[in-house]
């Protein structure tokens, strides 16, 4: 079973969809004791970095998510859930994130013809051949919607690149948890077979 | 390299799909879940659906629609028409939109926008403008044409730019339905006097007219309705022409 986690961050109904239209068994999550069950887990969201901190640490959730993905549990972070991954976030205030992949997320600096939101299909510039990219062809193009950028610590945890005046970080991984700047559920077949691929995913590379 | 975004506008009026002329004249042209699944397989790149009915019942059918329309489409969906509150856009969210166009309500209650940025993100909010037209000025209108007001254009677009919206939804009242091309001036305020992703819609009616709108005017993407409501085009065939003129497209396979 899919664990989707509900921190009250707006859209999950789309991941759930796309996990209810792929045939797997998904369930909403919103308390710690919830989270051992699932076989993996998924961070969506849309909002502000603050605010969803403050949610996921008001639902004793940020502990037992750490642990879970300690354990070697599947984790997949969507956009915001993604971005949640990081070390520290700058959005809505300087906060704490979950800290599973280093590195902080900051507002999207861009030459000046760019516009913000980094807004619509782009492909990846992938620099690892991770499972969760299985049986997607490289010049596939998905779905973004963001302001706020992840920079990670370490380039080795960088998945995959946008292109858009400068590589964005489009997809990066740690071990068993991996995060997605773009929206697989909202990114067609492609975006698809990448959802699927992490529920088949076992959690190393 | 972002691509270039056509998107299919479904008008919503007491539960079916409508298309008319001006924002006037309305003709059913469908059922709007089966369009979207049709848009769906031929890869559209995000849906827009416009309830211009706006009533209590009207929220109930397009809160319908776009329930029924995520289970099965995963692609952006910006969804409008009668969003007056916070709740509003938290409820059409939930319902499986990703985008909600505020267009009246961004006019009669600006803070709105700021509000819904602060909450969801403001790629997640698209401040809706029609504007009409009339001799060499710009006027914005409300309440899906009905209602005139007296705000500049530039301030109004450079306002919901600067209280949070994400991208601007430029719709040209006096194009609406005429198929004889989009208006490119308008298109070029817009651009020049913004700093945000800006749609352009109103009066394609041929594949000529959207690449007209992004390599003239330079917008970020083009919505239309009529070009495919009546017409043997579809998006698979807008992009190829699009792709054959060199404006960069969707890859999907």
């Amino acid at each position: 079973m899919i664990g989707v986690i509900d921190y009250g961050m707006g859209n999950l109904r789309s991941v759930q969809n796309a996990l209810v239209f792929l045939g797997y068994e998904t369930e909403l999550i919103s308390r710690p004791e919830g989270l051992s069950a699932p076989s993996h887990l998924i961070l969506p969201g849309v909002g502000s970095y603050a605010a969803a901190m403050k949610n996921l640490r008001r639902q004793n959730l940020e502990g037992e998510i750490k642990n879970q993905v300690a354990q070697g549990k599947p984790f997949l972070g969507v956009c915001l859930g993604m971005q949640l991954m990081s070390t520290t976030g700058t959005e809505g205030g300087e906060v704490l994130g979950l800290n599973l992949v280093p590195g902080s997320v900051v507002p999207l600096d861009l030459p000046a013809e760019r516009l913000v939101p980094h807004v619509g299909w782009n492909r990846l510039e992938k620099r690892v051949d991770h499972p969760i990219f299985q049986g997607v062809k490289p010049h596939i193009d998905f779905y973004f919607g963001h302001s706020y950028q992840f920079k990670p610590g370490a380039v080795g945890d960088v998945l995959a690149f946008a292109d858009y005046g400068g590589d964005l970080v489009a997809a990066v991984s740690r071990k068993n948890a991996v995060g997605l700047q773009f929206h697989p559920e909202k990114s067609q077949d492609a975006g698809l077979k990448i959802v699927q691929n992490f529920c088949e995913w076992g959690g190393s590379c | 390299m972002l691509k270039t975004r056509i998107i299919p506008v479904l008008l919503l009026k007491n539960g079916r799909m409508v298309k008319g002329k001006q924002f006037a004249g309305f003709r059913d042209v469908g059922d709007p879940v089966s369009a979207a699944r049709i848009y769906n397989a031929q890869n559209a790149d995000e849906l827009a659906f416009l309830d211009i009915e706006a009533s209590g019942e009207g929220r109930k059918t397009l809160l319908d629609v776009v329930g029924k329309v995520s289970k099965e489409c995963f692609m952006p969906l910006a969804v409008g028409g009668g969003v007056t509150s916070v709740e509003d856009v938290r409820e059409l969210l939930r319902a499986g939109a990703d985008k909600v166009i505020i267009t009246s309500a961004a006019v009669e209650n600006p803070e709105l926008i700021c509000q819904a940025a602060r909450i969801f993100g403001n790629q997640c909010v698209i401040g809706g403008v029609d504007v009409k037209r009339e001799g060499e000025k710009y006027f914005v209108y409300t309440h899906s044409g009905k209602i005139k007001t007296n705000l500049d254009l530039i301030a109004h677009l450079r306002d919901l730019e600067s209280r949070g919206a994400g991208e601007l939804f430029v719709n040209s009242i006096d194009r609406d339905g005429m198929m004889q091309g989009c208006d490119l001036e308008l298109a070029s305020v817009v651009k020049e006097n913004t700093r945000r992703p800006a749609i352009l819609c109103g009066g394609a009616g041929h594949f000529m007219h959207l690449a007209d709108a992004v390599q003239k005017a330079g917008v970020h993407a083009v919505a239309c309705a009529s070009l495919f409501h009546f017409g043997d085009n579809n998006p698979v065939r807008a992009r190829s022409y699009l792709k054959n003129l060199g404006v960069p497209v969707k890859n999907i396979k």
